[in-house]
């Protein structure tokens, strides 16, 4: 366990060091989230109030299609230059590889949920801090169910041609359950009488689907990445 | 022979190469490949773009299954040993396998610690100083130039010491003095009972520093004479006599004094051979 743990965290390190440096996949989930959350606003505000409920949607919508680019740019950068095969080749668990790649991308999507978060909170006068563990707990369990079967797709598909139109096709049918139940976990937290029990069993269910997918995902990624 | 430490640690010293076949849907990479190699030999791996020289390599890498066919290791398949192999494979791909966004130190740093080196500055430093990079250690590889690249891959890719060396084109973009140094790195790793696989178009530089070559086309190996002549003229020979025994196969045999039509599928030798219908 010691030995994938230090593997995840250099795959991981390496990964920050790489993205602090080109900002490519910050930048574009970012900046495509924080559209989509404007474009939103205008679509759900009327005369100054905005349609009840509306705000738990567009976190999570924004959250699955920003989170769906840092899938595709996370492995295709590992494709560019064939370092995938370089650290396939490593003599470790190729689990703890996918559990570095999934950290990753995890992190990458905490950091567009602060920005996304903040913005519909912003235009909306959401109150999602009114229960924050609840509701952190249903974001980090739901962002790291949609990763982990994403870093699993886009891992299979790197080397497909046509991965940026298989990603989609496979990842939204899997994780539509997560985004569903953290839709549901997240309007129950900030409808005007919080459901915090509603809240508690969609965050079971995540964290159920979050437990098979994940070990599936571990289970499978080193035969699915032998060509 | 193969053997297994009480630490885990795996090595040997034959690679056999037994009826590997790859297929990829209709499409077959390679059919019914044989060899053996021993510690202490280069292999060269010659043959046209598409021959299946680098599907080869994957195979021998672990990284693409056979669909037909053994691979030993010693007398082990690879699915029996896992991590403890890979520990013993390094393999230099024609992309290099290197982070543009990295500093060159970084790039052997991070290898090296995925390797299982927990202290890993000296090796890195004399792995740069044999890349002759040391003064640029701290530059990003995505401002190299190809051969520096190039040099650095090779490092990377021998920084743990492996016995197993499998080398895609590795003189790609070397200059004179780089192509030198490489020879000679190549003919230490052969004192060192290194078992070396490369894969290569540039007949010339090889020629002398091999101790066997490989020719493959279309995925089948192809024999290579061992009348005299350089290399080039012997695989000119053996690729040949391939187009020709496999012309009258198919029924479309040469006419006599005449020669095939076609690319020439030898390096740096653009020739179009004449036909009836040229004449």
């Amino acid at each position: 366990m010691r030995e994938v743990l230090r593997v995840a965290w250099l795959v991981l390190r390496k990964d920050i060091r790489v993205e602090s440096r080109s900002r490519e996949v910050l930048y574009t989930t970012t900046f495509f989230a924080t559209s989509c959350v404007l474009v939103f606003s205008f679509a759900f505000v009327r005369s100054g109030r905005p349609v009840e409920g509306a705000e738990s949607g567009i976190v999570w919508v924004a959250l699955a299609y920003a989170g769906q680019l840092a899938l595709g740019r996370a492995f295709e950068r590992e494709l560019h230059h064939d370092a995938l095969r370089g650290l396939l080749l490593a003599p470790v668990e190729r689990g703890a590889i996918f559990a570095g790649k999934l950290l990753g991308i995890v992190l990458l999507m905490a950091l567009v949920e602060v920005v996304v978060v903040f913005f519909v909170a912003l235009f909306f006068s959401t109150p999602f801090f009114a229960h924050p563990f609840l509701f952190v707990g249903l974001l980090a369990a739901g962002t790291i169910g949609f990763a982990g079967v994403g870093a699993l797709f886009a891992a299979m598909l790197a080397r497909a041609q046509s991965r940026a139109v298989l990603l989609p096709v496979l990842l939204y049918p899997i994780t539509v359950p997560v985004l569903i139940a953290g839709v549901n976990g997240t309007l129950a937290l900030i409808q005007a009488d919080p459901n915090l029990d509603l809240a508690r069993f969609w965050l079971a269910l995540i964290l159920f689907f979050d437990a098979v997918f994940l070990t599936l995902a571990f289970w499978t990624f080193e035969p699915l990445m032998t060509e | 022979m193969p053997s297994t430490s009480p630490s885990g640690s795996f090595d040997f010293e034959r690679l056999t190469v037994r009826g590997v076949s790859r297929h990829y849907g209709r499409q077959r990479a390679l059919s019914r490949v044989s060899l053996v190699a021993g510690a202490g030999e280069i292999i060269g791996l010659l043959g046209p773009n598409g021959a299946g020289k680098s599907t080869l390599l994957g195979v021998l890498a672990t990284l693409i299954a056979p669909s037909r066919g053994r691979v030993l290791y010693g007398d082990r398949p690879a699915r029996e040993l896992g991590a403890a192999l890979r520990r013993r494979l390094g393999y230099l791909s024609h992309d290099l396998q290197l982070y543009p966004e990295l500093t060159a130190g970084e790039n052997l740093e991070f290898f090296a610690r995925l390797y299982g080196d927990t202290r890993p500055a000296e090796r890195v430093a004399a792995a740069l100083l044999q890349a002759h990079l040391t003064d640029r250690a701290g530059d990003r590889v995505s401002g190299f130039s190809r051969g520096m690249r190039q040099r650095l891959a090779l490092e990377r890719s021998l920084l743990h010491g492996p016995r197993l060396v499998l080398l895609d084109e590795p003189f790609t973009g070397l200059d004179e003095r780089s192509v030198g140094d490489f020879v000679d790195r190549l003919r230490g790793l052969r004192a060192a009972g290194c078992i070396v696989l490369l894969a290569t178009h540039d007949l010339d530089i090889v020629d002398g520093l091999l101790d066997r070559a490989v020719v493959l086309r279309a995925g089948r190996t192809v024999p290579l004479g061992d009348a005299g002549g350089s290399l080039r003229e012997r695989y000119r020979a053996a690729v040949a006599d391939d187009v020709t025994a496999r012309s009258l196969r198919r029924g479309t045999a040469r006419t006599p004094g005449g020669s095939v039509g076609g690319r020439s599928e030898l390096p740096g030798d653009d020739w179009r051979a004449r036909t009836p219908s040229d004449a």
